[in-house]
């Protein structure tokens, strides 16, 4: 089956994150199609570049950018929830005149629009919040 | 307001957050202006402390934060017509119809499951 996942939960504040990235482990590991993970509301955080969790703790930020380098899984952040959230990539930084940046590939940013298509055309979308 | 059927739409948003005290309103109501804006055919369920959502005046609030007034004023220019809210919660929250900024079907729990699927996708806020 193809599935994508929406991710709501802050990383290390809620389970959300971790669960859903051993529900996405998981998925491959049967054989499915992972096609996409969507980033929103505080799931934006995972994007987070900076991040810089104690050693002894899984790095979820890390953990995404994996699924994207072995499996091609696209890693999709909402712009608006991500801008409003300090999340931004080089480009949007200069755009809004801001000296570093907090969002680098495999992420990308995009529109609310891409997580309405991926809704409807995956078999599954399966949405972790807290 | 009442009645079994609901029409089959592409997009179910729910709402179960009133409006300060978090995004997910304001977040939730995004979304569906955003499947509303790509063609969708778009329906928006106000459920359990969402209810508070429909409420008149919703203006900005204390700590500044934006209002979700406006964006429930823009939805029938984006054609999102379908509105429902939750029969128990609003009679837990003491709230009728003549309270609220729109009108909204009311429904029960088997309405609610019934609408639930006849949606192709469901995002829960």
């Amino acid at each position: 089956m193809r599935y994508a996942i929406l991710l709501m939960g802050a990383p290390y504040s809620d389970q959300a994150s971790h669960s859903a990235l051993r529900f996405a482990r998981a998925l491959l590991a049967r054989g499915h199609r992972l096609e996409t993970v969507f980033f929103y509301h505080d799931g934006v955080y995972n994007a987070a570049r900076l991040a810089a969790p104690p050693q002894d703790e899984p790095h979820l930020v890390d953990g995404w950018a994996a699924l994207n380098a072995e499996h091609g899984v696209t890693l999709q952040v909402c712009i608006a929830a991500a801008l409003r959230r300090g999340l931004m990539d080089e480009r949007e930084a200069s755009r809004h005149g801001k000296s570093g940046y907090s969002v680098e590939a495999p992420f990308e940013l995009t529109g609310l629009g891409q997580l309405i298509d991926l809704g409807l055309q995956c078999d599954r979308l399966v949405t972790f919040g807290p | 307001m009442r009645d079994g059927e609901t029409p089959a739409g592409d997009l179910l948003v729910i709402l179960r957050h009133g409006s300060h005290g978090t995004s997910w309103l304001r977040e939730g109501l995004d979304a569906a202006l955003v499947g509303a804006a790509f063609g969708r055919e778009v329906a928006l369920l106000f459920m359990g402390e969402g209810v508070l959502g429909l409420l008149e005046g919703q203006g900005q609030g204390a700590l500044g934060q934006k209002g979700t007034g406006p964006t429930l004023e823009m939805l029938e220019m984006y054609d999102i017509e379908a509105l429902y809210v939750e029969e128990q919660a609003m009679a837990r929250y003491g709230l009728e119809q003549r309270d609220f900024l729109l009108a909204a079907r009311h429904l029960d729990d088997t309405a609610i499951a019934e609408l639930v699927e006849r949606h192709a996708l469901v995002l829960t806020f």
